[in-house]
Order: C-alpha cells, then structure tokens, then sequence
C-alpha cells in the first residue's frame, strides 16, 4: 500500500484515530471536548468502525463498555474533565475487566487553553488502578493505541492513553502501519460470564482482589515494557520524564542522560531504582502535578523536581531551561512596546446568543452560564454571564440561588446553557428544577450544533456522527414533560420579542423555560436572505453607543469621526465582518444603521 | 541538510488563515525531506482571537514549541500581532509582516487604542523585515482571502525546497476551485526581493 510507505504529518489526535484503526477498533465513542474532539472527527474517515458522539463522557464509557463487553475492540475519547462526567462507570469497569480491548483517551489541558481546569488525569491511572500511557509525539500516539489495546486483552483491564494539548494539536511525522482489520473482528459475540459483570458486593469483593492481583503484575510489567527506555549519555544527571515535557528536556538538555516512561502508570520500580543507581542527580521533569515525583520518592530515592519546575500550566523549553541552574538564554531584543490591546476570543458577529444575553444584561439579571461559546458573553460590555463551573451546573446553580433568595430573588435569576449542553448534563438538573419548584428562568440556546468545539452533532441536529439521518429531541415537549408549565420559544434576533419574554418570564413566580431557537451563524444555511450587510450613516449617528453595547466584532467606535451632533466619536461597522443580523438595527433609535451600498 | 534547526513563527488572528499556511508549509518542508514539527492551538483560541502556530524543522526535532529568543522568521498576518511576540525574536530575525490592522474589541469599544506606527517600530528593532500590502496584492490576483498565500509565498524565498513542491503541497492540499489563485497569490509574494 502507498500510503503506508510514505511518512504523513499527523496531529497527536489524527494519530490516535488512525492506530485505532491499524489495531482493530471495531466501536469508538465520545462526547467533544478541545482538546480531544478530532479523534473521532478523524476515526469516521477509515471504514469499518462504528463512531458515536454519545450526550455526555458517561454515557460514551457505557456504550463503549458494552462493545468491550461484547468482544469489540473498543476506543472511548474525552478530555480531561470529562473522565470526571465517566468516572463513576470507570471505577467499576476496573473491576469487571473487558473482553475486547478498551483504550479510554484523556486529552488533558495543561494551560488551560480551552478548559475550566487544568487538573492532572494521570492522578485518575492511580485512583481507578487503571495502568496509563503517555505518548511523546505523533508516532507514539499511533503505536501507543496498539500496545494499550494489546495490554488491555492481556492483563483483562480498561487502558488510559494521556494526551496533552500539545500532543493533540502538534504534528510529527508519523510512519504508518498495515492495518488489520481482521485479527479482532471475531470475537464478538454474547457470553455470560455474571460473576465477572454484575458488581453486586459479594462479586466485587472477589474482583477487588484480582485488580489488586493485576496492579501487582502490571507492576513487573512495566520494568520490561518497550516503552520505558533508559538512554544513558553521561551520569551526572538523570531525567525521568514523559510526554511532552521528554521533547522540552531533550532540547534543553540534550547530554543527559533520560528514563523516559511510556507507561507512567504503574511505574516501573526496578528501572527507576537501576537508572537512580546510575547518575549522581536525579530529576523528574513533568507537567502539572508531581505525579513521578512523589511515587519515586515514595520508593526512598532521592530526587528533585516541583522544587524548581512549575506545578502551574504548560512547560516549554524556556521553562524547563530557567527552571535549573546554569542555563544561558538566548539574547531577546530589548524593545519598548507601546501598551498592547489584548484579543480575546469573542462570539462572532451575528450570533444568535447575543439577542439574549443582551436582554439578560439589559435585566441586571443574575446569570448562572455555562460551557460553550456563550460563556464568552462574560466579556465586555454585554458582562452577562456571572457563573460558569462545568457542564450543566448553570441549572443547578439557579435553582439553589433562588431557593435561598426567595422572593427577594425574583425577576433576577436565569440560567443559560447550550443545546449540546443542556443534552450533556442539563436535564436532571430541569427536572430538579421542576420537582423542587424552583421559581428560576432557564435559557436552552439552541443553535442546533456543539458549536465551541467546532459545530459537531448532537441528539438536536438530527444528525449521527457517521452522517445518518435521526430524530431530533423536542426541548420544549421534553421541558413540558417534566411538568413546566411555561415554555416558551424565541427567536433571539428578534429583539423587542426576545426582551419582552424575558421580562416576563423573569417575573413569574415558578420555573419557566424559555428555548433561542437560531441556528450557530457559522452553519450553512443560517444566513437569513433578508440579511444584508450593513452600515452607519453619520449623518444620522448620535454616537449614543446603543449599537456598541452588543459587543458585536463588526462593529467599531470611531472616537474621532465627527457624529450627527457635531460632537467627536460615532459608530462604524466593519463591512467584511457584518453579516447583516439587524441586531445593531433594531437597537438604533435614530435610524443610522443602514444596508451598505 | 544541517544539524540546525530553523524555527518559524505564524501569527495573526483567527479566520485569517494561519493554521492553512502553516499546514502548506509543514506539508512542504516534510515533502522536501526535513524532520518537522508543528504546534498550535485550536478551540477558545480561534473565535476571532490571537493564533500562533510554531513550525520547526531540521534534521531532528524535539520540542514542538520554540524557545524565546530564537526565532529565525516571522510571519505576521496583522500588525498589532507581530508586537505580542517580540520576545521570540532576536536581531536577525527575518520579519515578514502583512500591513493590515484588525482592531481588537477593547479597540472597537474605544476603551483601549491601537498602536500607531508599528511597520516603523519593528523596522528600527529588527532590521531584516519586509513589509508587504499582503490583502492588495491578493486583490491584484483575483482574490483577497488568498493574503496568508501572498505572505506565504515570500516565506518560501528564505527556505530552501523547489518550488514544485509548494505547488504540489498546495494542490493536495487545497479546494479544486481555489488552487489557481492561490497559486498565482503565492508567485505574487515569492516574487518580491529577499529582505536578506
């Protein structure tokens, strides 16, 4: 084959998919999450792998667990806060064990690039005693599937494979393999086998033992695994290390001598104890937490690490460098730089969200938000997002807000959570909502896509993963069903609608619902034909910045352009961005947004 | 091919196509045989925000990211965004920067003000830059959208592959129906004199 003699650039996750389909993944499933998301986005290309996007990380753990258990080799991608959503399945699958090979892909955010933490999922190999491995580059992202699937079936054990940020989204030459296709593929089948898979106390208590039985054997495993190598260069310092932060070290310190772990858990202990012996220091270079750090000391070695290497964000080669003594930086060139506006990521123009948020900021309300793009809604000047903690929690939070506020609180709470998100984890939430009789607002912005990660589909498109045409979930019977009363649909570029539900449903006096239905802008089809593009005709610019206050990218404030006032400072709108919404238009009492000639 | 490795910054702001150009461009340095890497990030970052993407190649690369200090050329799709990322250069850094200003939202509120004069201010710091009207030489080829092509196509006058293999990356790469303009945008760009 062509294609496997020649060396292809990959991304981490483009590698990950395509050794999933070289080892004979047969079921992969996922909910999206930068910076794991093109794993699957990439697996539906190869021929012959079921892909899902499952509602949350528990249910794509579950679903996986079932092809496992039905003899499938099976990958499950999410990223690191995500384990947490599938950490209660996990747990116990560590326990029953698999019958087809299981690979779970935690894609960690070291940084914090796209995520409300940067916690260490290495943490989470330890706690489930789940054995873990961590590719350094594209190669080992591919050949790293493989191995795991191949320890998975032989030591009867889910397998974690961490990646990072810059393991994702950085590519490398990759050399790929024949794929077999074949090898796998007959296993599935149904057996029973109760003893192993119902985890009622008295079959759990006996498979305690055995996971405690394989950790041990994992354990002997690693001191031979391929993947933990000693490179010896000279013996005054030795670097443990994994991942990423192997790439960093071996730029700055290219004539130490390393341990790099392709297994980081469990760690292999007679290897450790074998390279300490050999080198006068001993230093772990990681990222986030002292997870080697700790385990290595606990084995009564001396070494160093967080002492000079930050627990906080990413490393880089600059880090790793300044972290230790005696390192020369490259000279910079001293430059006196005027003070630099920040560009922070913003909703685009022409979002529906804005119609919204605008309302909702015009209310003062008190908003419970959520994850997605609508969080930016944070930012200037719209300011109406006052929560934000992990998916789904918006409802939560409106509800306990106001049962402590009470009527105190009334017309001030709301709640606003995407479509892909409120599937993800907002509805028992609603349904805690209706059942408590909470007197809270809640705002389903439906834009019918998981827009922040990139537009994938969800149980609203009507859409799978692999292109099938489904049934769509119908938010407002889903809302009435739980026992709302007020459910009501806006369309938010509506603008005096969109306000006038919102100041109703504000003020009443039991939960209410209210569904933004408009499409994401970036979807095709969402342009509107009545939309042109617009203008401001100074003629009639006040400069009374009832246009600037939607925070809108199209448009501008031109401070020294002369208004209709003959005052300094008038509204501008950027023709290549502006796609022709109306929102500014409908805001302008003086009729100075126009359509551009 | 040397030991050295040869570090490229591409900034500028999401949309403007940075992450395509980087992609062509590490295609095309894989293609010509160099060991390549090339690092960014997606996701938050690109709503309209600040890009970077690092691409190093040489004969073996480690580290994804490059270092302070050590850039060998930037290319800069934006103005204000060449300034964000002085600390990666030093004084012989070759600077290609696209003059074209895309003002921030603190900017557009009027809260914060763009900075004048930055062609002259990166011009007295770093002598080794070329400053190309990257969107009206996109026009002259047909198209505006192709300006990360026309800066693109100057970057290649510093790196040496043949310039069928940029042709040929690009056609792989990109959309039948924008192949020939963009073709056409990276001759206009590969065409203006080397600033070194």
């Amino acid at each position: 084959m062509a294609e496997t003699n020649r060396k292809q650039l990959l991304s981490g996750n483009e590698a990950i998919a395509r050794g999933a389909y070289e080892s004979g993944v047969l079921f992969a499933s996922a909910y999206p999450g930068t910076p794991s998301t093109e794993i699957l986005e990439n697996l539906i290309s190869y021929d012959g792998i079921y892909c899902e996007w499952s509602p949350n990380e528990k249910v794509a753990l579950e679903v996986g667990v079932g092809a496992c258990y039905a003899g499938a080799r099976t990958l499950v991608a999410m990223k690191h806060v995500g384990v947490n959503v599938a950490a209660d399945p996990l747990f116990t699958l560590s326990y029953t064990g698999i019958r087809g090979g299981l690979v779970l892909i935690t894609a960690d955010d070291p940084e914090l690039h796209s995520s409300q933490n940067e916690q260490d999922n290495r943490n989470y190999a330890k706690f489930a005693k789940v054995p873990m491995l961590e590719p350094s580059d594209s190669q080992e992202a591919k050949d790293y599937v493989a191995l795991a699937l191949d320890i998975s079936e032989r030591f009867d054990t889910p397998v974690f494979l961490r990646s990072t940020t810059r393991i994702s989204h950085s590519q490398s030459a990759v050399s790929l393999a024949e794929p077999d296709r074949t090898t796998h593929a007959d296993k599935v089948s149904l057996v029973k086998d109760p003893e192993r898979l119902v985890m009622l106390p008295a079959n759990a208590r006996k498979r305690h033992v055995v996971v405690e039985e394989r950790m041990e054997r994992l354990r002997e495993f690693a001191d031979d695994f391929s993947e933990n190598v000693i490179e010896m260069i000279n013996t005054d310092v030795g670097i443990i290390t994994a991942g990423i932060a192997y790439q960093y070290a071996k730029e700055i310190f290219p004539n130490a001598s390393y341990l790099k772990l392709g297994m980081v858990y469990p760690l292999p202990e007679k290897l450790i104890r074998e390279f300490a012996g050999k080198v006068k220091k001993l230093l772990v270079v990681e990222e986030l937490d002292p997870f080697i750090e700790e385990q290595v000391r606990g084995m009564g070695i001396e070494v160093s690490g967080k002492d000079s290497i930050p627990i906080l964000g990413e490393l880089n080669p600059d880090i790793v460098a300044s972290s230790l003594d005696g390192y020369v930086f490259t000279e910079q060139v001293p430059i006196e730089k005027p003070e630099l506006p920040p560009r922070p990521p913003n909703m685009c123009p022409g979002c529906p969200h804005r119609g919204v948020f605008y309302a909702l900021s015009k209310k003062k309300a008190f908003v419970t938000g959520d994850i997605g793009c609508y969080t930016l809604a944070f930012l200037p000047p719209l300011k109406a997002i006052d929560t934000c903690l992990c998916m789904g929690a918006s409802i939560g939070h409106a509800v306990g807000i106001d049962k402590v506020m009470g009527e105190e609180g009334r017309g001030k709470v709301a709640a606003v959570i995407g479509d892909s998100t409120f599937f993800h984890s907002g509805i028992t939430p609603l349904m805690d909502a209706a059942y408590n009789k909470s007197a809270a607002t809640i705002c389903i912005l439906d834009n019918r896509t998981t827009a922040m990660t990139g537009a994938q589909e969800n149980p609203g498109t009507g859409k799978t993963l692999m292109g099938r045409d489904t049934g769509r979930v119908d938010i407002p019977a889903l809302a009435k069903s739980l026992g709302i009363n007020r459910v009501c649909t806006v369309d938010p570029y509506d603008m005096k609608g969109t306000m006038d539900v919102v100041t109703e449903e504000l003020d009443a006096d039991e939960i209410s619902v209210i569904i933004s239905e408009a499409p994401c802008v970036l979807l095709r089809g969402a342009k509107r034909e009545e939309w042109d593009v617009l203008t401001v005709d100074h003629s009639k610019c006040t400069g009374c910045k009832a246009c600037i206050m939607l925070g809108c990218p199209a448009i501008g404030w031109d401070s020294e352009g002369e208004n209709s006032k003959g005052r300094k400072g008038r509204a501008v709108i950027d023709e290549m961005l502006c796609i022709g919404c109306t929102m500014c238009r409908q805001l302008c009492k003086f009729d100075a947004i126009v359509k551009a000639p | 091919m040397t030991e050295i490795i040869t570090n490229i910054l591409m900034a500028g702001v999401g949309g403007q196509g940075i992450i395509m150009a980087s992609n062509i461009l590490s295609e095309a340095l894989l293609a010509a045989g160099y060991d390549v890497k090339k690092s960014e990030v997606h996701g938050m970052a690109q709503r309209g925000g600040s890009v970077v993407s690092h691409v190093r190649f040489g004969e073996k690369v480690y580290s994804p990211l490059i270092r302070k200090g050590d850039v060998d050329i930037l290319y800069c799709l934006e103005l204000l965004e060449s300034l964000r990322y002085t600390d990666y250069l030093k004084k012989d850094s070759v600077i290609i920067l696209n003059k074209y200003r895309l003002n921030p939202p603190s900017v557009s509120l009027g809260v914060q003000t763009y900075p004048e004069e930055i062609p002259e201010l990166v011009r007295e710091n770093f002598p080794k830059t070329v400053i190309l009207d990257g969107v009206e030489m996109a026009r002259g080829v047909g198209n505006p959208k192709t300006v990360s092509t026309v800066i693109l196509g100057h970057l290649s006058r510093y790196i040496d592959i043949p310039v069928t293999v940029w042709s040929d990356v690009m056609k792989e790469r990109l959309p039948k129906k924008i192949f020939d303009v963009n073709l056409k945008a990276f001759d206009a760009g590969r065409s203006v004199e080397r600033v070194a």
